[in-house]
C-alpha cells in the first residue's frame, strides 16, 4: 500500500517535470504561428542577376563628367565622401580602361577608349572568391538569384574578402563613415568604422519591386540590369546582339557585369 | 577596555564610513527617474488600434529578440514581410517601422535604456529619427 503510493508520486512528479521541461519548446512554437515572415509579393525575382553596360551609350549619350548613376547610388546608401583615396569608399566608380581591363590595352589601344573611364562595381560573380575566405559568412553568394550578399551585423573587419576580390570593389571604414555622408538618405543605414561594405546590387530595393538605383538614374539608359537565366530578357538580348568584355575573365571568377565597348 | 590611541582611531573610523557611504548621502532622495516612455508620435496617434507588431508584454519584454530575428529575416533570408496580430503586415526595417511609429526615441527607447545602463550599439550605423522637441 505504502510502495504504491510512492510510486504514484513519483509517476506524477516525473510528468510535471517532464511537462515543465517542454514548455518552453510549446512556447516556441506558439511564437513561431505568430510571426511569420515572407517575400513582398511584388519582389523582382531573378535566378542569375546580371548588368549589361554599354559604355558607348554612356560616352556618346551622357554629358561630359556625368555621374548620375554614381550619385544616385552613393545618396541612397549613404556613401561617404571622404576626399581622400586610402580612406574612400567605393560601390560604383569610374575607372580607366587601362585599370579596368588590365592586359588588354596595348600602345594601339585607340585614343577614345584608352582615355575614357569605364563604370565599375561589384561583379557579383558566379565563383566569388571574396565568401569563400569570409571566416563569419557576413558575405556570402545568394543562392537563389546570386546577389553577393554583405551583412554588416556580422563582419568583424577582417578583410579577406578585400583580399581575395581581384577587382577592388570592396572598401574598408578606416574611420567612422557617418559625418562624411553630407546629405544622409533616413530610410536607409550607414556604415561604422571597422566594416567592409560594397554593392549589393541594391538587393533592398529588388525585394520592394525595384530595379537597382544606379540603373534607374542613368538618363542615357547605358546600364541594364536584368536576369541571365531568362532567355527573353533584356541583358540576354544585349549580350546576343553585341560583343561584350568582362574584366579578368581569366581568373574564373566568371564576372556577371558585361560591357559593350 | 583602553584603546591606545582611541582620540585619533575612532574619529578615523567615523570618516571612514562617511567616506565609503559618501554616494549614498550624495544620492539621497535623488532615486534614478523611472523610465518615462510617450506613446504620442505622430504615426501612432494616427492608429486606429494602438498596438505595436506584436502584444505590448512581448514587446516589452522580448523586443530584442524581435529585432535580431527582423534583421535575420530581411538580411540573410531576403523576407522582408512581417505579419504580426490580426495578420497585419509590416515591412521589416529598424528606421522606417519601428521608428516611424516610435519616431520619439529620446522619450521612447533612450527612457529605458538610459536607466537600465544599455546602449544598443545599432546607432552606430542605424540612422536615428529626427526629433523636434
Ligand atoms: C504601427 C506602429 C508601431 C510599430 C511599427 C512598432 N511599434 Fe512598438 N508600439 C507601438 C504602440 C502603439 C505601442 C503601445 C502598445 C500598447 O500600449 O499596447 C508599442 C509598444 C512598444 C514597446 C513596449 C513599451 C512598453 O510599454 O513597455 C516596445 C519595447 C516597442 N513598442 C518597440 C518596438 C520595436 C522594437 C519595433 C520594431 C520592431 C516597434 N515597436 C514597432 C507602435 C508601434
Ligand atoms: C520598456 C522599456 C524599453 C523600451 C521602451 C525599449 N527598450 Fe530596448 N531594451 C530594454 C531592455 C530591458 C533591454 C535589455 C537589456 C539587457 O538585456 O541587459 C533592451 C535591449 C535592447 C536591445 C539589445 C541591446 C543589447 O546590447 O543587447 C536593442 C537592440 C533594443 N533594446 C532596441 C530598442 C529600440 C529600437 C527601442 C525603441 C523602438 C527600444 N529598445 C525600446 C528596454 C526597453
Ligand atoms: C555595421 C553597421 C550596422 C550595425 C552596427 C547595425 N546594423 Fe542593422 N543594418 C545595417 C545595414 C547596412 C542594413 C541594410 C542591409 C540590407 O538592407 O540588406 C541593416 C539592416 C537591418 C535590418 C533590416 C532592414 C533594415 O534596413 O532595417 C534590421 C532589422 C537591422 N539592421 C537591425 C539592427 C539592429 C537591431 C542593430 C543593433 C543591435 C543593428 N541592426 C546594427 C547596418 C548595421
Amino acid at each position: 500500500m505504502e510502495d504504491r503510493s510512492r510510486r504514484s508520486f513519483l509517476k506524477i512528479g516525473g510528468a510535471c517535470a517532464l511537462g515543465l521541461s517542454a514548455l518552453p519548446a510549446i512556447k516556441v512554437s506558439a511564437a513561431d504561428v505568430q510571426s511569420v515572415f515572407s517575400p513582398a509579393p511584388n519582389a523582382l525575382t531573378g535566378k542569375k542577376w546580371a548588368m549589361v553596360i554599354d559604355m558607348k551609350k554612356c560616352w556618346e549619350k551622357g554629358k561630359e563628367g556625368c555621374k548620375d548613376c554614381s550619385q544616385a547610388c552613393n545618396h541612397v546608401h549613404n556613401v561617404p565622401d571622404i576626399g581622400n583615396p586610402k580612406d574612400e569608399i567605393k560601390w560604383i566608380w569610374p575607372e580607366h580602361f587601362a585599370n579596368a581591363f588590365p592586359g588588354q590595352e596595348s600602345e594601339y589601344t585607340p585614343e577614345e577608349i584608352a582615355s575614357k573611364e569605364f563604370i565599375i562595381l561589384c561583379n557579383h560573380c558566379t565563383n566569388p572568391p571574396c565568401t569563400r575566405v569570409c571566416p563569419t559568412q557576413a558575405t556570402w553568394k545568394r543562392k537563389e538569384d546570386g546577389v553577393v550578399m554583405m551583412d554588416p551585423h556580422r563582419c568583424i573587419g577582417c578583410r579577406y574578402c578585400m583580399a581575395a576580390c581581384p577587382f577592388g570593389s570592396r572598401s574598408f571604414n578606416f574611420r567612422d563613415p557617418k559625418p562624411f555622408v553630407k546629405d544622409p538618405n533616413p530610410k536607409y543605414p550607414a556604415r561604422m568604422r571597422g566594416v567592409v561594405e560594397k554593392c549589393t546590387f541594391c538587393e533592398e530595393r529588388l525585394a520592394k519591386g525595384q530595379i537597382p538605383a544606379c540603373v534607374e538614374a542613368c538618363k542615357a539608359k547605358a546600364l541594364v540590369f536584368g536576369d541571365l537565366d531568362d532567355p527573353k530578357s533584356e541583358v540576354r538580348k544585349l549580350l546576343h546582339s553585341n560583343y561584350t568584355i568582362r574584366r579578368k575573365p581569366e581568373l574564373g571568377t566568371e564576372p556577371n557585369v558585361y560591357y559593350i565597348i | 577596555m583602553k584603546i591606545y590611541n582611541g582620540d585619533k582611531i575612532i574619529p578615523g573610523i567615523l570618516i571612514g564610513v562617511i567616506i565609503l557611504t559618501f554616494p549614498l548621502w550624495l544620492a539621497r532622495g535623488k532615486a534614478a527617474a523611472t523610465p518615462d516612455i510617450k506613446f504620442d508620435t505622430p504615426v501612432i496617434q494616427k492608429l486606429a488600434v494602438k498596438q505595436c507588431v506584436l502584444p505590448k508584454e512581448t514587446m516589452r519584454t522580448s523586443h530584442m529578440v524581435v529585432l535580431n530575428d527582423w534583421r535575420d529575416a530581411a538580411v540573410r533570408n531576403n523576407t522582408r514581410v512581417f505579419t504580426g496580430m490580426d495578420g497585419k503586415k509590416y515591412d521589416i526595417n529598424l528606421q522606417n517601422t519601428c521608428m516611424e511609429c516610435h519616431s520619439n526615441k529620446t522619450h521612447f527607447c533612450d527612457q529605458c535604456h538610459n536607466y537600465l545602463g544599455v546602449n544598443p550599439y545599432c546607432w552606430k550605423c542605424h540612422i536615428e529619427p529626427k526629433e523636434t522637441k
